[in-house]
């Protein structure tokens, strides 16, 4: 019991976290507050799959000492860290960086029409 | 059974809907070549229809496959003789009314007249596909481009009301086709196999209630187009669409095409045998006799002309499926000899309509004093058509009357024998005044003076009307109708 | 084998995604090079496309390594039928729209073809990667690279585009972001990434609860992007506001390249037996997928813009896909392969045909559509075809993807599926013969007597045409010859416990 509640806390922070950006992305009225909230959601997810990349006692997955064939000769890889996770994320962060960069111009523009990022104040415009 | 391979049933379902095209892009400025295209479409047609009589008589039966949809169902055409009897009807009237278009639309000065013309086209190449389809699907893709390409064709007139009828007919045909689509979707899962078998194929696949099942799902989809009572009421409402419109579609292609498909299920897709003995064959009947006798009261009352002629139209619709319904041979005979003779004379009724509309905008009979006098080809025509409906001689409508009379004495039902003649009791009751008041009876004693409409109009109706008495005292003049019926039924049952 | 013939499915991918960098640059100098540098590239991803389709069909499946690595520890490319199928759909329903996209651009965004091209390009690139990639984490980078791309295209629309484009980031980013949680709980308990891997290693592991909270996060991320009933809310808009080129591209293969992956998850990485015994979820999805062809049809029905309309006949038609997915047997699937083919090619005509109608008369109202018959006849005569097919009419291809929808349905002894399939045909009867009535027919006041008002023939111009004209010739042609796609292709795709 206690082995679930603390052994997996790495998962209970991310549910926390990708539930806090959840909610502002469907709570919140404000478009600002809206990407931070779904920016939240996606930096959840990114710490979720570092998080299970960790090993306890591993090292940094770097093989060192070994020139140009290291990749034949067997490492011990329960040492190292899992890179697999950090190199996925890597282009999650990029991906995620792209949409924020996206949504931004897009709440420029929004801006500059509407004159307000209030969502309930732009459906009345709209109509 | 010998089965020949050979494209002409392909070529004569494709060459309307070339020349369809032809039509269009001769479009508006070039009338006279728009129409040239028309006629010679439908001459070919036909001709191409009829070399293929000979085979069919020898008892041979004609084959083409498209293309293969999926396990065991491809396009196909499949030319038998109840087949080539819808296809020489369709395609010979074709010839009739398009010449008799001409003359109406010229005469009218009516508008997109090139759009006409198309459907048209189209509408026939949905009809002799419907006649010469092997398989339930392949009937069912022509039966779909017969009901589209002719709705542009009822909305012609593009008044308010000419839309609303063209919607309703859209309406009853297309919910009707989505009957036919579930009934062919579950023959195909009970049967694996869409080709129409002479006899039946559906024996002994599943439980009766099922068959039954199927049996009513079929009909009321065929029925829709088969104006059975109650899903009969586009067809009065689309009486608003030109009269070559009414004449051919409604009372040869569109209807029998209904027709031709509900015959189609009873008799190659049920068959005699299994309707029997399921009992459906009774409640057919009986449904039948219900529309046939309601029919021709509610003729009774319309003044419009058409509309009174479209209750005609339901009523032997429904005497055709009387026919098939009592499965003996007689009957089938004379429902199959009906699906053309009733052709031919309908045509020749609703062509009268139009002519007298086209010289004298008169739609009501009761306008119709003295017409008569003023154009005795065609009410003479006229005259024949309502003689041959109600079944005397000599017109043809006499002999498939006579060989449904008889079959329902074979079948040991005398009271579809009482039906049949209360109809044509009531078909006298309201043709004659019509007949009477058009050659007798004149406005304050003054008759007009003779004014017949233009001869394009005139001669197909006196063409078709002479073919109806020629019919009567040669059955098999030109076409061999008779034969082919009887062929068919001596497959369906197996003997004579 | 040579250097061409093996490198072709990277090709598909790599010329378009060079060239979408190319274009910008070429821009600058010369902003008419555009237009034909993006023809250039796409015409080389079909041209590569149907070479690989080829060997697909005479040689079986492909699989390329990117870069030489062996899976599972490299990337790789899986082309087996399906992948065929959607990759060609793909590319020339692309070509197509490029094609005519340059005089609408000229019309609606006169300044901004440079950006256009480019995210066409890359939109096109995702998209195309999405169906020829056989790794799950490499699916949602292309997935992403697609929707950026299409989030960028929608918001250069009209008035309310921001906005709309705004809703669906959010949106899908969720459904992005459902998936990439999938694919990390599925590594976790696999330690890998490759879908043919995954479909060795997950049948022990099918009791799990991982697996099982991976599988659903994947149906509900999924659900979003192809916008199934109730998840859809944000493709009415979207689609609406964006400019024409851009949903005509957008609206028939966005939701189409969903469902496949649904399909290529559902049947390929895990069993189907995991979706139709284990866990109900076929179940759900079939009642899911019917609650939402009526609420499509329902919905269509009150809109007054056409375009709009369009728009809730697509959530229509996925609930038709999605229904014969989730019926899982040998018809139904084969009816829903199908109609993702047939629909894509349908909607892509309507669209343009809508594209064609803004270009021309700058409305999309559906009562204001008079004489339109008369001025645009080729245009409107695609659109009678293609809105045959969407009724069911054979010989057009909707008819034979229903035919098999109907089959299935039947054999899984479901009249319920059955009705809502046939009502659905009479619905869209209804939705499409409105416009065709408001379009063919003048009131009867224009006209007494044989005069009427004369109304110049004003075709659209031929770049918009002549693609249309392409599809309307292919829907019939696509319906006449469904039995050769089907034994060619779709019945390699139907797994063999069907």
């Amino acid at each position: 019991m206690l082995e679930f509640l603390v052994g997996k806390f790495n998962y209970y922070i991310y549910i926390f976290l990708m539930m806090i950006g959840f909610y502002a992305m469907m709570g919140k009225r404000n478009l600002v507050k809206k990407l931070i909230g779904m920016n939240i959601f996606q930096w959840s997810i990114i710490l979720y799959f570092i998080s299970i990349g960790a090993k306890k006692g591993g090292s940094i997955p770097i093989v060192e000492g070994l020139s140009g064939h290291g990749a034949h000769i067997v490492s011990h890889a329960s040492q190292y860290v899992n890179p697999l996770p950090h190199v996925l994320m890597l282009t999650a962060i990029v991906v995620g960086v792209g949409t924020t960069g996206v949504a931004l111009a897009l709440l420029i523009t929004i801006y500059k029409k509407y004159k307000t990022l209030e969502e309930d104040e732009i459906l009345r415009k709209i109509k | 059974m010998e089965v020949i391979q050979s494209i002409r049933p392909l070529l004569a379902v494709l060459v309307s809907a070339f020349a369809g095209c032809l039509i269009l892009l001769a479009g508006e400025k070039n009338r006279n070549i728009r129409e040239f295209w028309t006629i010679l479409a439908s001459v070919v047609k036909f001709s191409i229809v009829c070399s293929m009589i000979p085979f069919i008589l020898e008892g041979k039966i004609i084959e083409y496959t498209i293309v293969n949809v999926c396990q065991g169902v491809s396009l196909q055409f499949r030319v038998d003789a109840f087949g080539m009897i819808f296809a020489v009807l369709a395609s010979a009237l074709w010839i009739a009314v398009s010449i008799y278009s001409i003359g109406y639309m010229r005469g009218l000065k009516e508008h997109a007249q090139t759009r006409f013309f198309f459907c048209f086209a189209l509408a026939l190449c949905g009809g002799v596909g419907v006649a010469l389809s092997g398989n339930l699907l392949t009937l069912y893709m022509f039966y779909e481009i017969l009901s589209v390409s002719t709705y542009p064709l009822i909305a012609h007139k593009e008044t308010p009301e000419a839309i609303k009828a063209a919607r309703k007919y859209l309406t009853y045909l297309l919910t009707g086709a989505a009957f036919i689509l579930f009934s062919i979707g579950l023959t195909y899962y009970l049967t694996g196999s869409l080709d129409f078998v002479a006899g039946g194929f559906l024996e002994g696949h599943c439980s009766a209630n099922l068959l039954r099942l199927l049996f009513v799902t079929f009909i009321i989809g065929f029925g829709s187009k088969a104006a059975i009572i109650p899903i009969h009421e586009w067809l009065p409402t689309a009486m608003i669409a030109p009269t070559p419109v009414s004449a051919l579609l409604h009372a040869v292609a569109v209807v029998k095409a209904g027709v031709f498909c509900c015959l189609r299920v009873i008799l190659y897709v049920f068959g005699p045998e299994l309707l029997f003995d399921l009992g459906m064959w009774l409640i057919l009947a009986y449904v039948a006799s219900f529309t046939i006798i309601v029919a021709n009261m509610f003729a009774l009352a319309q003044d419009h002309l058409k509309r009174r002629l479209a209750f005609s139209t339901i009523n032997n619709l429904s005497i055709i499926i009387l026919g098939a319904a009592l499965l003996s041979s007689d009957a089938i005979r004379g429902s199959m000899v009906h699906i053309a003779y009733h052709g031919f004379m309908k045509i020749t009724l609703f062509l009268c309509a139009g002519a007298i509309y086209v010289k004298t905008h008169k739609e009501y009979i009761s306008e119709m004093d003295g017409i008569g006098r003023q154009m005795p080809f065609t009410l003479g025509a006229f005259t024949i058509g309502a003689l041959g409906l109600t079944g005397i001689p000599p017109v043809c409508g006499f002999i498939s009357k006579w060989y449904l009379c008889l079959g329902s004495i074979e079948a040991d039902q005398l009271i579809f024998l009482i039906v049949i003649l209360i109809s044509a009791l009531l078909d006298a009751a309201y043709f004659f005044p019509i007949v009477y008041n058009a050659f007798f009876k004149s406005k304050n004693g003054v008759y007009p003076k003779f004014d017949e409409a233009s001869s394009l109009v005139v001669v197909p109706i006196v063409a078709t009307a002479t073919f109806s008495v020629i019919f009567c005292i040669f059955p098999n003049a030109f076409f061999y109708f008779l034969d082919m019926a009887s062929i068919s039924v001596q497959n369906i049952l197996g003997g004579v | 084998m040579n250097f061409y013939q093996v490198h072709f499915p990277i090709l598909i991918v790599s010329v378009t995604l060079l060239f979408s960098f190319l274009i910008p640059v070429f821009g600058w100098w010369k902003k008419k090079l555009c237009y034909p540098l993006a023809i250039i590239a796409i015409s080389i991803s079909l041209f590569s496309s149907l070479i690989v389709a080829n060997r697909v069909l005479y040689h079986g499946p492909i699989r390329y390594y990117l870069g030489g690595w062996e899976p599972p520890w490299g990337i790789e490319f899986y082309i087996d039928h399906l992948n065929a199928l959607m990759v060609v759909l793909v590319t020339s329903i692309s070509l197509l729209v490029l094609i005519s996209s340059k005089k609408s651009i000229e019309k609606e965004l006169p300044d901004k073809d440079v950006p256009f091209y480019s995210l066409f390009l890359l939109l096109f690139t995702g998209l195309a990667g999405i169906v020829v990639t056989g790794d799950m984490f490499n699916l949602y980078v292309f997935l992403e690279i697609a929707s950026l791309s299409a989030y960028a295209l929608i918001a250069i629309g009209e008035e309310r585009a921001p906005y709309a484009a705004f809703r669906y980031v959010v949106l899908g980013t969720i459904g992005a972001c459902f998936y990439l949680l999938s694919v990390g709980y599925l590594y976790i308990v696999t330690g890998s990434l490759n879908m043919a891997d995954l479909n060795q290693i997950l049948p022990n592991l099918y009791h799990s609860k991982v697996v099982l909270v991976a599988f659903s996060f994947f149906m509900i991320g999924i659900a979003i992007k192809m916008a199934l009933f109730p998840l859809h809310v944000w493709l009415p808009d979207a689609y609406t506001y964006a400019p024409s080129p851009v949903s005509s591209l957008i609206a028939p293969l966005m939701t189409k390249v969903g469902i496949y992956v649904m399909i290529k998850i559902m049947f390929k990485v895990f069993e189907p037996s995991f979706s139709i015994e284990m866990l109900p979820v076929t179940t759900i999805l079939s009642w899911v997928a019917s609650i939402a062809i009526i609420v499509g049809c329902v919905l269509a029905l009150a809109q007054v813009d056409l375009k709009r309309m369009l728009t809730y006949i697509m959530v229509a038609e996925v609930g038709y896909i999605v229904l014969g997915v989730a019926m899982a047997n040998r018809n139904a699937l084969t009816g829903a392969v199908l109609h993702i083919v047939n629909d894509a090619l349908m909607m892509a005509c309507l669209f343009l045909i809508v594209a064609a109608i803004m270009f021309k008369l700058g409305i999309r109202n559906i009562y204001e559509l008079r004489f339109l018959h008369r001025k645009m006849p080729f245009t409107m005569g695609a659109f009678t075809i293609a809105a045959l097919s969407m009724m069911g009419v054979p010989p057009a291809c909707g008819f034979f993807s229903k035919w098999y929808l109907i089959l299935g349905a039947i054999d899984a002894n479901n009249w319920i599926f059955v009705a809502v399939i046939l009502m659905s045909g009479l619905f869209n009867a209804i939705l499409f013969f409105r416009v065709i009535e408001n379009a063919y027919f003048e009131p009867a006041y224009a006209h007494d007597g044989g005069e009427h008002i004369e109304v110049s023939r004003d075709e659209a111009p031929l770049s918009l045409l002549i693609p249309i004209l392409i599809m309307a010739v292919g829907i019939i042609l696509l319906g006449i010859f469904s039995g050769k796609i089907i034994s060619a292709f779709i019945q390699f795709i139907v797994p063999v416990s069907f």
